[in-house]
């Protein structure tokens, strides 16, 4: 028996892996001190919890556990690094580089900046959703300081070359920043072999506890350092004060020590799933994949099946929860604009659909979920006009539309 | 956000899908939004001779609220003449559907998309067209 709804919206979050939950229940009505307070066993128990968990985040990523910053989440992490490197290098330079597909709290971030002087350059991408070394290379300039590329996509799922652009930014004595919210923890994240500068996750994304992040800060070969964004108590080495969450780090380094074990199998079990549902879904008459194929997280796929509209196939798959493209619930009427970034018509951009496998799904809701997406996709196309155009073999782009 | 009962039930269950012959001089078609935008609905009236619509049908590219929209304004124009038809107002089927504020476009559309096909059938049958509002959505 399945149990109904089905969650294929694990790139939005994840549920707690109960090894998790169990690992940070202690630290709620035992061992509740604060980390800070050193003079007691409530503060030493909390202390040695979070070094000890420190350890387990740094390891994900293969750091060393002093180049951990903890903070409420990638989104904190994002801003740290970008206006926190903004002020700390000033003298140095003020020009960013970025991807027009990232995350808005990178994004947006950036677009805080220039209001304070900072000139950001905001690469495009092909429409495999890939930005290439190249682009990279022709935007720095002298006063290059930093460079912020996503590890993989969160719409798509696309992995951007990282080891590449981090080489090329050490050779221009550029750092390099990347939002890796969506990868650590999925595949192989290495800052070592990357060469990674300052590198953001999220513990909400990989089974552990939302509220809770890290940054990594290299301390050698450059030593980094980021302007504190949050100041008070000098916490995390005056890098972001505030009375640490214990529970949450606790739950973050849980998450982090199962993930580097399981990574591997994990992948391997949830890239066929993904595939068997990709290949199921794409026989569908006029359904198209979004972004590269190959270079691709192994738990995502992303689909437009045209001629039906995103909000309008999600209620038809109410047993199935995922994301669309489209966003005829915000007030824009906007589709995604990652999704446009690739070159997509809106059209398709409103017809598309993220699926976001995760560590609780089976074959059997994979099964469900294509016979569920299938009918309801011929369903609506049965009631779309569109469809009816396109199979009497009208040009949709002939027609001239009423604006709205 | 969660839909009403309403929306649920027209969309699940749509009253009258489908095509009329659009050469017809009985058939008036309306066909009005852009699928870049995200909704297209296509409603068709047949009026008989007496003036009433006498079947309609519609086709929606559209999300829940939109579908459910286009199906209501169906089941509202059948058995009414033209001139009662013209006098439907947006703001009825946002109230029969409960639509909230960032669905009230959908009901617009709706208005619209029958607003045009009675006005494909007046062209067709030699009537001036009518000075439509222009509506903002």
């Amino acid at each position: 028996m399945i149990q109904l709804p089905i969650y294929l919206d694990n790139n939005s979050t994840t549920k707690c892996d109960p090894r998790v939950f169990e690992a940070m229940t202690p630290f709620f009505l035992e061992d509740f001190g604060n980390a800070a307070s050193k003079s007691h066993a409530f503060g030493w128990k909390a202390e040695e919890a979070v070094d000890y968990a420190r350890e387990q985040i740094a390891k994900v990523i293969g750091a060393n556990s002093k180049e951990i910053i903890i903070t409420s989440g990638a989104t904190e992490s994002n801003n740290l690094a970008l206006k926190g490197v903004y002020e700390m290098y000033a003298a140095k330079g003020n020009h960013f580089i970025t991807v027009s597909t990232e995350h808005k709290a990178v994004l947006d971030a950036c677009k805080h900046l220039e209001k304070l002087g900072a000139e950001v350059s905001y690469l495009p991408v092909g429409e495999d959703g890939l930005v290439t070394v190249e682009q990279i290379k022709a935007a720095i300039k002298p006063n290059t300081v930093l460079v912020s590329v996503m590890y993989a996509n969160n719409e798509l799922g696309v992995i951007q070359p990282i080891r590449e652009i981090a080489a090329l930014c050490k050779e221009h004595g550029v750092l390099f920043h990347t939002d890796a919210t969506q990868a650590v923890g999925k595949i192989p994240v290495d800052v070592i072999a990357d060469q990674i500068d300052l590198l953001s996750f999220t513990a909400h994304k990989m089974y552990g506890p939302k509220g809770v992040g890290a940054l990594y800060v290299r301390r050698k070969n450059p030593r980094v350092k980021v302007t504190a964004q949050i100041d008070g108590g000098g916490h995390e080495r005056g890098m972001r004060s505030g009375t640490l969450n214990v529970p949450g780090i606790v739950g973050f380094g849980k998450a982090c020590e199962i993930a580097l074990q399981e990574m591997e199998s994990e992948g391997a079990r949830l890239r066929v799933l993904r595939d068997k549902l990709e290949n199921a879904l794409l026989q569908l008459e006029e359904s198209y994949l979004n972004g590269h194929k190959e270079h691709r997280l192994p738990h995502t796929t992303n689909i437009s099946f045209k001629y039906v509209e995103g909000e309008g196939l999600m209620m038809g798959i109410k047993d199935v929860a995922v994301s669309s493209g489209s966003a005829c619930t915000s007030a824009s009427l906007e589709p995604s604009y990652v999704l446009k970034n690739l070159g997509l018509d809106d059209e398709l951009a409103h017809s598309s659909i993220r699926f976001g496998l995760g560590r609780f799904t089976t074959e059997e809701e994979i099964d469900f979920t294509i016979k569920c997406v299938s009918d309801a996709v011929n369903k609506l196309r049965d009631m779309s006009p569109l469809w009816e155009m396109f199979k009497e073999g009208i040009d949709l782009k002939s027609i001239e539309w009423s604006e709205h | 956000m969660a839909y009403s009962e309403k929306v649920i039930d027209h969309y699940t269950n749509p009253r009258n899908i489908g095509t009329l012959d659009k050469s017809s001089s009985q058939v008036g078609t309306g066909l009005v939004g852009a699928p870049e935008c995200g909704d297209v609905m296509r409603l068709q009236i047949q009026v008989g001779e007496n003036g009433v619509i006498e079947e309609a049908k519609f086709k929606t590219f559209g999300c829940g609220s939109a579908i459910a929209s286009s199906s209501l304004a169906t089941e509202w124009l059948k058995g009414k003449t033209v001139d009662q038809a013209l006098a439907i107002d947006n703001m009825e089927i946002v109230e029969e559907l409960a639509l909230p504020p960032v669905k009230i476009h959908c009901s617009v559309l709706a208005e619209d998309a029958i607003k045009a096909a009675i006005n494909d059938y007046r062209v067709k049958n030699g009537m001036e067209p009518l000075e439509l509002e222009k509506s903002h959505h």
